[in-house]
Formats: structure tokens, C-alpha cells, sequence
């Protein structure tokens, strides 16, 4: 198997598939393609092999904007202690029959 | 119609039958060859996806086949126990894998092939014949457009893709003439409405192939009068290393199972 160090003009693209019609685009993995058409031949032959979707999406790796795990603690850990913005922090009164 | 008759034209259907089983068998155990030793994973996959594709094909016809051929044999039987004088396939499908512009190549002349045939063989009298070539047919669409972009891709890539598609093309073409060419069983069975006549096949493939060369920026090599007779049973050098290697356990170990 050849990977991409002797194939340096292919490109990362990431792979979305929908499982049925009616769900979300899943994130399912990656695969090396020279174009977009190829990458979605290679991602329905890689990924697709046990029924696994009806619709699929590839977008290169590159066009993804991320977020840096080096900025983790400072992103994401200041929501830890605000139990309050989840709605099952509040009790609901009994005189609320429907909400 | 007189009792010979109706025999001669049961023995038609099931070599008609045989012959595109064994086109597609091979063809798949050709392909599977690639396994492990792919340019890329992906085409690893790819490759492999067609030849199931085409073992599953070939595993409905030759299925039926046994049931026509009513002696018992199972597809197992018909796929493994028959030796290469037995063996109905083109001559096309049996060549070596070559490079990968070679697989290409082969892959596109037979896909574009099987493309027209399935898609007359549905309207095919025999209610066994349309479906599996209904069910084969989607396939075949996913087959062509795989192995045609690859040959845009070669042809008119880099100085050596082009060099090696239009080696392959060339040393290739000469075995196409075959796929067109009817013998007796091929007439028998379109004359009773299974199967469609080659003639009517062939301006549709040809159309489509020289429409795929010219974008590939690939030269149609002449027309070579010579027909192989791979249908009949008499095949090149190759198909007994192919069939050496795919009914070995079978016969070394009858009645292995999974």
C-alpha cells in the first residue's frame, strides 16, 4: 500500500455521511483523492460498503477552520461550573401542567 | 416447436448463460488480484468493490446455470471443478492486470460492454436473465463511471500515464472484437428473444468508447480482423494460471466450508 508520501498531490478531504433520509451529515473519517469527484468515489467506496448511507459529503481537510486544542482549558472549561444553563437545573412547579 | 428444438435451444441458454457468468467471474478474480497491492488504499477498496460487484454477478448466473444445467452440480461445482476448455468467458477478461493503466483499460472496454448489454438484457424474455441483469446493470453504472474517470485521468495526465493507457489500449483493442462477435449459442439465444443481438450492442459501445478515448486524448487503434474464441472455450495462455489459483482449495480440499 502506498501512502501519501509517494502520492503528494493528492489531497485530505473529510468524509460526512447520512445514514438515512431525515438525519444529519456524520462525520465518518477521511480519504486521499486527487479532486473532489474522486474524493466522493473514494469516500462512497470506503465508507459506504455496508449500507452505511444514502448521501454523502466531502470537504478538504484544509477548508476546516478548528479550534486549538491548546486553548481548551481557556474555551471550554468555563462552562463546566454553569450547571444553571442546563434546563434540568430548574425544578418545575406542579401548577405547570405543560411545558 | 419439435422436442430437438426446444433441447437446442435449452443448451443455448445455458452456455449463454455460462458465458457471461464466466466473463464476470473472471474478471472479478482478475480484480481481487489487486487486493494488498493497490497505488492507494482507497483504490484498494475500490477495486475490490467491482470485483464482489462482479462475483456476485457471477454467482447468480452460475446458480442458475446449475438449475438449467439440472445435474446437480451447485455454482460452487460450476466455478471450481470445470477446467479452462469449460470456461465461456471473453478472452478480454482473462488478461493479466498489467499495470494499472492496464486494469483500466480492460476494466473500461468490458464495463462499457456489460453497460449495454444488461441494459437490453432486462427486456430479455427469460425472467431470470432480467432481473439479474436489472440488479447488474446499477452496478455497471458505478463501474463505468469508476474506471472511465480513471482513464481521463491517464490519458490525459502525465507524459507517462498517457504513454502507459495508450500501451494498454493498444495491446488490448484486439480482443474486442470477440465481444461482438456471435457464435452459435449467442445467435440462438437472441433469436428466441434472451438474449439481444450483438450487431445492436456494438454502434452503442463503440459510440461510447471512441467518445471516452477522445477525452482521455487516447488514439483508437485499428481494427483487427482476428477474433479470439474465448466464448468457445479456447483461451489465451493466461486463464489456466487464473483458474490454477482460484479452484485450488476447492479441489485440494472438496466440501471445505466456511
Amino acid at each position: 500500500m502506498i501512502e501519501p508520501a509517494m502520492t503528494p498531490e493528492w489531497s485530505l478531504y473529510e468524509v460526512f455521511i447520512r445514514a438515512r433520509s431525515g438525519l444529519e451529515h456524520k462525520h465518518v473519517g477521511s480519504v486521499h483523492a486527487a479532486d473532489a469527484p474522486m474524493a466522493l468515489q473514494h469516500a462512497r467506496d470506503v465508507y459506504t460498503r455496508r449500507q452505511e448511507g444514502v448521501s454523502i459529503w466531502v470537504v478538504k481537510s484544509v477548508d476546516i477552520v478548528a479550534s486549538d486544542p491548546a486553548d481548551a482549558d481557556a474555551w471550554f472549561e468555563p462552562a463546566r461550573d454553569k450547571i444553571y444553563r442546563h434546563p434540568t437545573f430548574y425544578a418545575i412547579p406542579d401548577e405547570v401542567k405543560n411545558l | 416447436m419439435t422436442e430437438a428444438l426446444v433441447r437446442d435451444l435449452e443448451a443455448a441458454r445455458l452456455r449463454y448463460v455460462l458465458q457471461l457468468a464466466d466473463t464476470s467471474l473472471v474478471l472479478a478474480q482478475r480484480l481481487g488480484e489487486w487486493v494488498g497491492h493497490a497505488p492507494a488504499l482507497e483504490e484498494d477498496l475500490g477495486l475490490a468493490n467491482v470485483a464482489l460487484d462482479l462475483l456476485g454477478q457471477a454467482r447468480l448466473l452460475l446458480g442458475y446455470a446449475a438449475e438449467l444445467e439440472g445435474r446437480g452440480r451447485s455454482e460452487d461445482d460450476l466455478a471450481f471443478s470445470r477446467d479452462q476448455g469449460e470456461f465461456l468467458n471473453v478472452t478480454l477478461a482473462e488478461q493479466p492486470n498489467g499495470d494499472f493503466a492496464c486494469t483500466i483499460v480492460r476494466q473500461v472496454l468490458i464495463d462499457a460492454f456489460q453497460l449495454e448489454l444488461y441494459d437490453s438484457l432486462q427486456r430479455s424474455s427469460d425472467h431470470r436473465l432480467a432481473e439479474i441483469a436489472a440488479k447488474s446493470l446499477k452496478e455497471t453504472r458505478y463501474h463505468l463511471a469508476y474506471s472511465a474517470g480513471w482513464l481521463l485521468r491517464l490519458g490525459d495526465g502525465t507524459a507517462e500515464s498517457h504513454a502507459r493507457s495508450q500501451a494498454a489500449l493498444d495491446a488490448l483493442w484486439r480482443f474486442t472484437v470477440e465481444l461482438f462477435a456471435a457464435d452459435d449459442s449467442d445467435t440462438a439465444a437472441a433469436d428466441a428473444g434472451i438474449a439481444p443481438h450483438l450487431s445492436e450492442l456494438e454502434p452503442r459501445w463503440s459510440e461510447r468508447i471512441q467518445e471516452l478515448l477522445r477525452q482521455a486524448t487516447l488514439m483508437p487503434p485499428p481494427h483487427t480482423p482476428y477474433r479470439w474464441q474465448g466464448k468457445r472455450g479456447e483461451h489465451s495462455e493466461h486463464l489456466g494460471y487464473l483458474l490454477a489459483d482460484m479452484q485450488f482449495l476447492y479441489r485440494a480440499y472438496p466440501g471445505a466450508r466456511w
